[in-house]
């Protein structure tokens, strides 16, 4: 399929503004139908399996049936991802299960500041090849070391098609 | 229910309403080339009270390239020196590409990752003790970070170790609170951003992009100072070598469909080394990342006879001299010799993974060998779950089982290993040689394209490749810089557009129309002789391009000829291109896709057309020269659509090096 729905775990976000599923998809895959109440993927052959929609579906509804094309049947892997870790259960065509755990950020949600510690860069320094952090920080760009500007002989081919 | 004219149809399509917006700044695209423009334009644009609105055809906590996370930085300079950084990429890319742009990645890539590992990105680290590894989350407890001083865990010279499932989370969160803390930005998610709008009083002037929401019967009429196109590479443009729903699983984001190149080609704006391409070599189908495997755990490649086959070629790689001599043989050419084993039937080709881990396990106590296998899934889990799954469908345990590997289908890219895109400005400054400021005389400003007021970053600059992730996020931040800057000297500017908004309208929607108009000649809404869908239209793209354009079915060759029977069909597929019909919301952003890779198409034909060698020898092959001929061609290709007559020009710059040798670092 590459992702599925449960259709017994999917409760289409209940309604809500925002189908999670359908919010997250990169590729605008899943979509809910309104009138069943559940979501699907509306092209599975443009999945990428990247997992956005399965790591962030609230009922834990979505899974994947690895590409037909050259995936045997049977193997998983199922995350669930928590705010600071991810788990996974991998298991294997032949019942072997193997599981990790990963961190996957050291700051809580929502935290990530901008401005690295508030302060602005002087407008001045627009005109130099500072960026604003090196503004901030009086941190002067390098130059090369050594500058040859050698220049090569080429073709002088042109063509206009 | 009818059997007839049945359609599983995605979100309906309407007549649209038509939302005019006029900003400022207006970045295209929200992976890390955007989010780091996003998080430097607020920063120089707050004072001068200059507006900015983003666009995302997604969603920005998971667009882009790094989307699914990643498992390494693969630029940091840490201890190297930014001038060892440019030696190592042009050695890389053959000796074409430009140092300016490059040098000014190097010199400033570790500013953003240090912003990175604040924002919450864990970074592995040596154990100043031990000098054993600690992921991310023991190193941050322990209070060891890169800018105070930490090491990290190198898995190569340039590449770094991370926890990096919520990389692109992390670093869309601080882009998105750096435009909600300002109350002239705005961001549109869902706002697939189709092409370019040129000024109508001044010539070569860009004045902003047309786009349509993807998720509501909208299209948007953007009017803007400084556009920049930040938008991704280029894939499924060739046909894949799984063809059913693997074709979803590309080694690239399967939703990059060229849009950047596209639209500087529909601008008229130049692009640079539209031949090279990047191909490759991964775990076969799944496509999982090789790096780790070569440098981090030492794994060994070998043909079916367990024989190295870069050692094996060693004198044949010789004819690509200097370039196969450098420390490191080039990435192309590694290809070369997989290719040359896989033509004489000597396939296939394994990824030793269970020596490497059998070798480690001896110097291993149990636990820090269990540790080491965690690592080698994290590598797969962190950006190619894909790959997990298919060796747990395979049966694949690493630490047992050798992995086949395989060259892909091509794709195009101007951050990763690959250098094709548009023809930018660098720095303006002293060590800069004429050669590298004179296309942008009287309006000089880093990253701006050849068209004024259309800047890029990330996959759509070229000839300056070797970015990745880190390097796309500080080229967003250096273009936004240079954009507000732009935008200053340009504040009287007023854009004006030549089509009305109901012209824009027709052709936006185009495809809409046209279902409507013809729906009803069938009863099989696919098979219509009045147009057809984006799905026909891509297949018959890939087909064309792996047949007549170097693909995988021909062992990557051309020839002049086979271009020219290529370049006829995809100029009649560029004509049927405009009879694409659209029935959902869906299909319709898959028809602008599809319109957005076929232009990409042309521009990479035309480039292998015109180059006389054989630049990237395991990319591609023209026969006519299979070789390398530096006497004449060790220089740029550049090509521009003439928006006027309709035509491509094709012509060569010069190369200069700036950097001193030795080729390679």
């Amino acid at each position: 399929m590459p992702t599925y729905v449960n259709p017994e775990k999917c409760d289409g976000c209940k309604g809500g503004d925002r189908t999670v599923c359908m919010y997250i998809c990169p590729n605008d895959l899943m979509i809910l139908d309104p009138e069943a109440m559940r979501a699907y993927n509306q092209e599975p052959d443009q999945c990428w399996e990247c997992y956005s929609c399965v790591k962030s579906c609230p009922q834990g509804a979505i899974s994947v049936r690895h590409y037909a094309d050259f995936a045997p049947l049977h193997g998983t892997c199922q995350p669930m991802r928590g705010t600071t870790d991810i788990m996974w259960t991998i298991k294997f065509r032949n019942g072997v299960v193997v599981r990790f755990k990963f961190p996957i950020r050291t700051t809580p949600e929502g935290s990530a500041d901008p401005t690295l510690g508030g302060k602005e860069p002087d407008p001045a320094k627009l005109s130099t090849n500072q960026l604003f952090t090196q503004a901030v920080d009086g941190v002067e760009p390098k130059k090369p070391e050594a500058v040859l500007n050698k220049v090569f002989p080429c073709s002088d081919k042109k063509m206009t098609i | 229910m009818p059997k007839i004219h049945s359609y599983n149809f995605g979100l309906p399509l309407a007549e649209p309403e038509i939302v005019e917006k006029e900003t400022d700044i207006l970045i295209v695209g929200g992976g890390m080339a955007a989010c780091g423009a996003a998080v430097e334009a607020v920063r120089w644009a707050k004072p001068h009270g200059l507006r900015i609105l983003l666009c995302d055809k997604a969603a920005m906590e998971r667009s882009g390239a790094v989307a699914m996370g990643l498992s390494a930085i693969n630029t940091y300079i840490g201890e190297n020196k930014p001038d060892d950084y440019v030696r190592m990429v042009r050695c890389d890319l053959m000796g074409i590409i430009r140092e300016d742009l490059s040098f000014d990645v190097g010199r400033h890539v570790d500013d953003t990752v240090h912003a990175f590992e604040d924002w919450g990105l864990p970074i592995w680290k040596q154990d100043p003790n031990t000098g054993k590894t600690l992921d991310g989350a023991e190193a941050k407890a322990r209070g060891l970070t890169l800018k105070g001083g930490a090491k990290p865990v190198r898995s190569g010279r340039w590449q770094i170790m991370i926890n990096g499932e919520s990389y692109k989370v992390i670093v869309a969160e601080a882009a998105k609170n750096a435009l909600a803390s300002y109350d002239k930005a705005e961001i549109i998610e869902r706002c697939f951003i189709v092409r370019p709008l040129l000024d109508a009083n001044e010539k070569n002037r860009c004045a902003g992009a047309v786009g349509f929401s993807v998720r509501e019967n909208k299209i948007f009429i953007i009017k803007a100072n400084a556009t920049l196109l930040s938008p991704g590479g280029a894939v499924n443009i060739y046909r894949p070598r799984s063809i059913d729903e693997g074709k979803g699983r590309t080694w690239y984001p399967v939703w990059n469909p060229g849009s950047g190149y596209a639209m500087c080609a529909m601008s008229g704006a130049k692009l640079v080394l539209m031949e090279n391409r990047f191909v490759p070599a991964r775990f076969k189908d799944g496509y999982g990342p090789v790096g780790a495997w070569f440098l981090l755990f030492k794994a060994r490649a070998t043909n079916a006879f367990d024989e190295d086959y870069v050692a094996k070629h060693k004198d044949e790689l010789k004819k690509f001299a200097p370039y196969s001599e450098a420390s490191v043989v080039g990435t192309c050419l590694r290809n070369h010799a997989m290719l040359i084993e896989m033509k004489e039937g000597r396939g296939p080709i394994f990824m030793h993974t269970e020596w490497a881990l059998q070798e480690a396990e001896k110097t291993m106590d149990k636990k820090e060998f269990k540790h080491l296998i965690a690592e080698a899934w994290e590598d797969f889990l962190d950006m190619c779950v894909g790959q997990a799954g298919l060796w747990a469908c395979l049966n694949i345990e690493p630490e047992k089982k050798p992995s086949e590997i395989m060259p892909t289908e091509p794709y195009f890219l101007g951050s990763h290993a690959g250098c094709a895109g548009a023809w930018c400005a660098g720095p303006n400054e002293d060590w800069v040689p004429a050669e590298y400021k004179k296309p942008w005389e009287g309006m000089h400003y880093n990253r701006m394209t050849t068209v004024k007021g259309l800047f890029c970053a990330g996959d759509t600059v070229g000839a300056c490749g070797h970015k990745f992730s880190s390097g796309s996020h500080v080229e967003g931040r250096i273009a936004a810089k240079s954009m507000v800057q732009f935008c200053l000297d340009n504040k009287d500017y007023k854009p004006a557009i030549s089509e009305s908004a109901e012209e824009l309208k027709k052709e936006v929607y185009g495809p809409w129309y046209r279902f409507e108009q013809f729906k009803n000649a069938t009863t099989a809404y696919e098979v219509n002789p009045n147009y057809l869908i984006p799905r026909h239209i891509q297949a018959r793209l890939m087909k064309l391009m792996d047949e007549y354009v170097a693909g995988t079915s021909t062992y990557y060759i051309t020839n002049n000829i086979m271009l020219q029977r290529g370049l006829e069909l995809l100029r009649m597929l560029k004509e049927d291109m405009e009879l694409a019909a659209a029935r959902d919301l869906h299909e319709l952003m898959r028809a602008w896709e599809n319109r957005h890779r076929v232009w990409t198409a042309e521009a990479h034909l035309l480039h292998i057309l015109f180059r006389d060698d054989s630049r990237y020898p395991g990319y591609y092959y023209k026969a006519e020269n299979m070789q390398n001929d530096d006497a004449n061609w060790r220089c740029f290709t550049l090509s521009r659509w003439n928006p006027e007559t309709k035509q491509w020009e094709l012509e060569t710059y010069p190369y200069v090096q700036i950097i001193p040798d030795p080729l390679g670092p």
